[in-house]
């Protein structure tokens, strides 16, 4: 009993974001037209979560039978959750009441996204890791379907929930046939275990199905089909907290076990997953010149920033960690930021989305359009903003673990990305147009992306600010 | 041979010989019974086994729930045609095809030429954890965590079943 109410001490941010969960959910089903209230209490819910993440930053001690381990790794991962969750709840409100379709079930289903995250982060036993997955994937199906009358978004959920309950079965075989071999599905037992197993047929296979599992789940080529169609039916805030938010849960979760559980450094599965990178690389970046609609742009650039990312993992030293912490949280907050600005110019029939029509922006709207060109540079990976320094630690990383070759087509195909980025500024400043906002943006999202926009500039000339807070627990 | 093991090639030869009906007849509800049956035995052989827990669910769920579920759907498509269950070979079929023999071999190869690598359970202590007491014990003990993830997870899906088929939002 005592050990019960410790474990429960320990993991206050987890615990706390899910009474918030339950709570809005019972206020939401007591009357109706209580969604404002929902709203209020999801907020306060990740903001009470993101600081609680952030205290406990310094500790860390495993809870509940070692099947999660709280603060540290888990900590800085809540932390991005939260603030992504938080972000998304924002944008989410002056977007559905545009539509006229708040409810509060929305705003539950993004805090218990949040949680499912929290979960994948903190695991660190294979069951664990895959109630986090499912509770975070169950809530993402529905969100992205949300809008029940339109057609493209019954057609993107659809096709990620039947895409993503094949993953599933992956990741399902790939933890059997493990637990098969090591005969546990504990990170700890697993680990050492480790160098005995890992040339088993058997085992490998296992870590061969997990690989394909978490390349659906962060759109790595050659797993990145879904990802397009999927972020262009979504409700873009949805979009926006699919390409932050659940990006950086599969990235901690596939760290968590290729770099805590596993030794990959120079195996076999460490270049599968260098392979993975260069494609997404390679693949992302080319494909999103062609494209037109800037939600599908972003998605073919997301795809492009997870292999930026795998190439880290590949690397698997230090630095490579690092990279993919720093890079996570510097990714999320210039694609909230992005996914922001496009929310509010977008038009309620998904027009207004295409290059074309940030024609003369910058002359209607030259603060949104000045924060549109930070995001963009950031993501281009221009310093002095966050985006150069992320880039900067994974091929680093790439470089120092003998991966040259993966660094190369890193930095080549980042000025490919140049191009189509450049290109919305281009047209934000020297087309002339008439581009402009439908009408002007709440407050509060207004404030939430501007400070994005401000801390994108502070880490890219700070990057020390994040990387210090990693030093203490990383897993290699 | 001792009781135990007659009783496993009995249900044995019954498992095998009611899969292969299943996927030989034309009726769908004939294949759905056939269904039931194997199920059935899949019971029987966790029973001697001493996996007493999974032969109850395996019954509780599978062979009624599940196949309820079944017959239901079959009742509601109201296949009519019954030569449409029966095409023509086709890439799908040899790709089906090419996986279950994939598996077999897997399968194969683990319980025939790997048995030394897997890990051995005596009797005694499968007897001890097939219980439902020892499941019940290790489920509010070690696994309290992820049982308690579990009933977030439902709740999830629940409330997103909920938005998404309710007939009129208000």
């Amino acid at each position: 009993m005592e050990t019960l109410v410790a474990d429960i001490w320990r993991s206050t941010p987890l615990v706390l974001l899910t009474l918030v969960g339950l709570i809005a959910l019972l206020v939401e089903g007591s009357g109706k037209g209580r969604a404002a209230a929902v709203y209020w209490i999801s907020l306060v819910g990740t903001i009470a979560s993101f600081v609680l993440s952030f205290l406990s930053l310094n500790t860390e001690e495993a809870a509940f039978n070692d099947m999660i381990l709280q603060g540290g790794y888990a900590a800085f991962f809540g932390m991005i959750f939260t603030a992504s969750a938080f972000g998304t709840l924002i944008l989410s409100r002056s977007y559905l009441r545009r539509l006229h379709t708040e409810r509060g079930e929305f705003y539950v289903l993004i805090v218990f996204a949040a949680i499912g995250m929290m979960l994948m982060a903190s695991a660190i036993d294979l069951i664990i890791l895959f109630l986090g997955i499912e509770v975070m994937s169950i809530c993402l199906y529905v969100l992205v379907g949300f809008l029940r009358t339109k057609l493209t978004a019954n057609e993107s959920a659809l096709k990620y929930f039947l895409l993503g309950a094949f993953t599933t079965g992956f990741l399902l075989y790939g933890i059997a046939l493990i637990y098969g071999t090591v005969g546990s599905t504990s990170f700890r037992a697993i680990s050492a275990a480790f160098p005995a197993v890992s040339n088993q047929p058997l085992f490998l296979l296992g870590a061969a199905m997990l690989v394909i599992a978490f390349s659906f789940k962060v759109a790595a080529v050659p797993f990145h089909m879904w990802a397009p169609d999927v972020y262009e039916g979504a409700p873009t805030p949805i979009t926006a907290f699919m390409s932050t938010g659940t990006k950086a849960a599969a990235f901690a979760a596939f760290v968590g076990v290729f770099l805590g559980a596993f030794q990959i450094a120079g195996s076999k599965l460490s270049e599968v997953i260098a392979l993975a990178a260069a494609a997404s690389m390679i693949i992302g970046n080319v494909v999103a010149i062609s494209q037109s609609n800037l939600k599908r742009m972003l998605a073919y650039s997301s795809i492009a920033h997870a292999g930026y990312m795998l190439s880290g993992i590949s690397a698997a030293n230090r630095e490579g960690e690092t990279g993919i912490l720093f890079y996570l949280a510097t990714y999320t907050l210039m694609n909230l930021g992005a996914f922001g600005v496009l929310s509010w110019v977008e038009q309620k029939d998904d027009t207004k989305l295409t290059f074309d029509d940030y024609a003369g922006f910058s002359a209607q709207q030259p603060f949104l359009a000045a924060l549109l060109s930070i995001f963009l540079f950031s993501l281009a990976g221009i310093p002095p903003f966050a985006g150069f320094f992320g880039k900067y630690y994974v091929f680093l990383a790439a470089v120092k673990a003998d991966l040259t070759w993966l660094a190369i087509i890193g930095v080549l195909t980042s000025v490919v990305s140049v191009y189509y980025y450049l290109r919305l500024v281009m047209m934000m400043y020297f087309q002339p147009g008439g581009a402009t906002v439908e009408e002007p943006p709440a407050q509060m999202a207004f404030i939430a992306v501007t400070c994005a926009a401000i801390l994108v500039v502070l880490f890219g000339i700070y990057p020390s600010l994040i990387v210090d807070l990693t030093k203490e627990f990383l897993n290699i | 041979m001792n009781v135990e093991t007659i009783f496993f090639y009995l249900l044995g030869a019954v498992f095998v010989g009611s899969a292969l009906m299943m996927v030989t007849r034309r009726n769908p509800v004939i294949a759905a019974l056939y269904l039931i049956l194997n199920f059935f035995c899949l019971a029987g052989i966790y029973l001697t086994l001493h996996a007493q827990f999974i032969a109850v669910i395996q019954i509780l769920v599978y062979a009624g729930a599940i196949m309820v579920l079944f017959v239901f759907v079959i009742m509601l498509l109201n296949l009519s045609d019954e030569r449409r269950l029966s095409e023509a070979i086709s890439f799908k079929k040899i790709v089906a095809g090419g996986l279950s023999v994939a598996l077999l071999l897997e399968l194969l190869y683990i319980f025939v030429y790997r048995k030394t690598d897997l890990p051995t359970l005596n009797a005694e202590r499968s007897i001890e954890i097939g219980t439902v007491e020892s499941i019940g014990r290790h489920l509010f003990t070690k696994f309290l965590f992820p049982f308690e993830v579990t009933s977030i997870l439902l709740l999830a899906a629940i409330v997103g079943a909920v938005v998404l088929a309710k007939r009129r939002l208000d």
